[in-house]
């Protein structure tokens, strides 16, 4: 079997790109006629990435027999895949062959441009209408040049998670709203003997996101959208990012040997830190609330204790100050999936399937309706700050791609380690999109 | 088989004498089919470790050099041809230089710390004294160990304020203690540190095998002679344990510059990122799946099969010839 597997992998590499377009145009085009839905049976496989027992794998199990249920002629076959394995390689290496699986997980930006390109994806733009005004903006990450090509179901802002009772105790009366508070509350910090900020550089994106968010506040929202389309990076604002992150760092808010601290998953993480009353904030996406609470030894006390607030805003600078850095998860149908993956995909999206969702807490749902399955504060706060948000940045990573998203990423570490400069991120921005 | 023997016999036949027709038609026929016979089972016996070596091994090799030639981010087929450009991108790279250091670090550092070491442990657990088996199950542990296994134990003793530290602050060593895993220049130390302990019991197991070999006449015969325990090592035991050490450091060469899973659990991606800690291996899958280079990873990965490849020619020609005369190669002393 595996050998049949990679014998069908080389064959599907040899094959040229004309061939392969002109292959795959043939099925896809002809979207089959309303009255042909559920008239034959079929089966749907689905790669999603809760791959951990948990509610998320659960509750996917659920929504997969609902279906079935609703509609007898389909069966859903689920596959579920660890993030790092599905995104990197067997998604990749599936989308090769001619035997892709029929809806995947996607996170929108520049991937999901890329996986366009190659021609990997169904163009379900009318099918979703519905859908996408439900959705509201956030939808847009999964569209390219405006078409849409997934929906998400869970999307969130970041901000700053914190521990309320060392904010009381380092007399610090209210979350900071610019950096400069939030300076003076890291100096408040300090004086009460705490590790003002807890980072997880270890895994390189989380301190990455500090770069971001310097971005976001020096970049305008035209500067940004043209980075991610077109890869240009020669607006001054991302070297500026960069010596406002070098600046912040010079204050030294964070623990000491952070650079080896990994971001989750531990107790002797970045969520480990807070969760145990080891640190004060933590700049962290809406998923964290979970997180930390598998690291955390005392979950009463970290309920208790725990508050978010969104990242604070630069005073003089181009950027939006109510623009905010977020992402998601999302659902893409294959090109030659059968038309049932659509309508599949839009029952995950609907504001009932949602709601379940948001009430499993692994996640914000993103259909309007699904909100009244929200129930924790931290997290309506969170949802709150989404839709009051004036535009929504995705993770720079993920909106440039995985080649100029990494080398980002290690071009900040590097800054972070004091080996690097401002300048090295761009170059090895500009360089990466050459590769 | 039947078509065969037709050809074959008729062949034999004509070239005996008649008178000994039979016997020798006899004859020939059953060395001729002992010799099919032979063939049938190397075929046979063969044929699945053949097949499984070609499309596993030799077929994805083919397939790296040939996808190294490309610029592929691994979306769609290869298309776009660029030569020899990701070889040289890779040269270019400081990081992937730092990761040949670290790799020739860890080639070096072993053979200097495993080879001494396991020597000394091997020649001990060689002798006779009570609770001997005890010790050589103990320093074989680690190695039978899971590397994922070993890469967590270690980064949960070595990370900050971890084990190590509050051992050496309660011993007064508190001066001594280090950023084990965060000091960019002490990272690869501390790795090359549990690579050793990883992988010395092997080193040891290896010896005191080979010492077992050493004939007991040969010490004894020594020994009454007068030579002291050290001249019988040192002048009987240690040459014939060449065959031994020799290939035991080419395993630990060969080992050593592929080496990922210890180094990929224990330092965290920001620090092999930094290059402090990356080798040739993370170096391929940090930069071939995480920054989507399929074509560039493809091109490190056969950068690094070149180098173990020549590393292992140059072993084997130099210091293996004498061991393996007659096993890979021709057999020319009679």
């Amino acid at each position: 079997m595996a050998m049949k597997g990679r014998a069908g992998t080389v064959l599907a590499l040899l094959t040229t790109s004309a061939l392969l377009a002109a292959g795959c145009s043939g099925g896809g085009d002809e979207a089959p006629a309303e009255e042909e839905l559920y008239k034959n049976p079929v089966t749907l496989t689905w790669w999603h990435n809760a791959s951990q027992d948990g509610p998320g794998k659960t509750y996917w199990e659920k929504v997969a027999k609902d279906f079935s249920t609703l509609h007898p002629t389909v069966t859903v076959q689920i596959e579920a895949i660890e993030t790092n394995q599905l995104q990197r390689t067997r998604l990749p290496a599936a989308l090769l062959t001619t035997d892709p699986p029929d809806i995947f997980q996607a996170w929108g930006g520049g991937e999901m441009r890329e996986q366009v390109e190659a021609d990997y994806l169904k163009d379900i733009t009318d099918q979703v209408k519905t859908e996408v005004g439900n959705i509201g903006s956030a939808a847009e990450i999964w569209a390219v040049e405006g078409k849409q090509y997934g929906l998400p179901y869970r999307m969130g802002i970041e901000g700053i998670w914190y521990n309320k009772d060392m904010f009381a105790r380092a007399g610090i009366a209210a979350p900071p709203t610019t950096f400069e508070e939030l300076n003076a509350a890291v100096a408040k910090l300090k004086a009460i003997n705490v590790v003002p900020i807890a980072l997880g550089a270890g895994d390189k994106w989380p301190a990455a996101h500090w770069w971001y968010n310097f971005a976001l506040r020096a970049c305008s929202v035209d500067t940004l959208k043209k980075a991610s389309t077109e890869a240009v990076f020669d607006d001054p604002c991302f070297v500026k990012a960069g010596t406002d992150l070098k600046t912040f760092i010079d204050t030294t808010p964070f623990q000491p040997n952070f650079i080896a601290t990994p971001g989750q998953n531990d107790p002797t993480s970045a969520n480990g830190l807070l969760a145990n009353g080891k640190a004060a904030m933590e700049l962290m996406g809406d998923w964290n609330k979970g997180t930390l609470e598998t690291v955390a030894a005392d979950k009463a006390a970290l309920a208790k204790f725990l508050g978010w607030f969104p990242v604070p805003a630069i005073t003089n600078s181009a950027g939006d100050p109510k623009a905010a850095l977020g992402g998601g998860d999302g659902f893409a149908c294959a090109k030659n999936a059968p038309a049932e993956c659509v309508e599949f995909l839009k029952y995950i999206v609907s504001p009932e399937v949602q709601k379940g969702y948001a009430e499993t807490g692994t996640g914000l749902p993103v259909a309007k309706g699904a909100e009244t399955g929200v129930a924790d504060p931290a997290l309506k706060s969170i949802l709150e700050a989404t839709s009051g948000a004036t535009y929504v940045q995705l993770w720079l990573d993920t909106a440039f791609g995985s080649t100029v998203g990494n080398a980002m990423n290690d071009a900040i570490v590097a800054i972070f380690a004091g080996t690097g400069n401002p300048q090295q991120v761009v170059d090895a921005m500009k360089a990466a999109a050459r590769k | 088989m039947t078509a065969t023997n037709p050809t074959l016999n008729p062949a034999g036949g004509a070239s005996a004498p008649p008178a000994g027709v039979r016997p020798a038609r006899r004859r020939t026929s059953s060395r001729a089919a002992e010799r099919r016979r032979k063939w049938y089972e190397i075929i046979g016996l063969t044929t699945p470790a053949v097949i499984v070596y070609v499309m596993f091994v030799l077929v994805p090799m083919g397939f790296a050099v040939y996808y190294s030639l490309f610029r592929w981010r691994g979306v769609g087929p290869p298309t776009e041809f660029v030569g020899f450009d990701n070889y040289v991108l890779a040269f270019e790279d400081p990081i992937f230089l730092d990761a040949l250091r670290n790799n020739a670090i860890i080639v070096v550092g072993s053979l200097l710390i495993q080879g001494p070491v396991a020597l000394a442990v091997a020649l001990l657990l060689n002798r006779r004294f009570r609770g001997r088996t005890l010790f050589r199950l103990l320093v074989f542990v680690p190695y039978v160990l899971a590397e994922v296994t070993v890469g967590i134990m270690w980064k949960l003793i070595l990370t900050d304020g971890g084990t190590l530290d509050a051992l050496m602050r309660s011993l007064g060593l508190g001066g001594m203690v280090q950023a084990w895993l965060a000091d960019l220049d002490v990272v690869i130390w501390t790795l090359l540190f549990v690579l050793t302990w990883k992988y010395v019991g092997f080193a040891i197991i290896l010896l005191l095998a080979g010492l077992s070999n050493v004939p007991h006449e040969l010490t004894e015969a020594a020994s009454i002679d007068g030579a002291s325990w050290w001249q019988i090592q040192r002048h009987i035991t240690l040459p014939l344990l060449g065959p031994t050490i020799r290939i035991w450091m080419f395993l630990s060469m060969i080992g050593s510059l592929q080496v990922f899973d210890v180094i990929w659990v224990t330092s965290v991606p920001a620090v092999r990122s930094l290059g402090a800690s990356a080798t040739m291996a993370t170096y391929m899958v940090d930069n071939g799946f995480f920054a989507r280079l399929w074509g560039y990873g493809n091109a490190v990965a056969v950068i690094l099969f070149v180098i173990s490849f020549v590393a292992a020619l140059l072993f084997q020609r130099f210091f293996l010839r004498r061991d393996i005369e007659g096993a890979i190669t021709t057999r020319r002393v009679k």
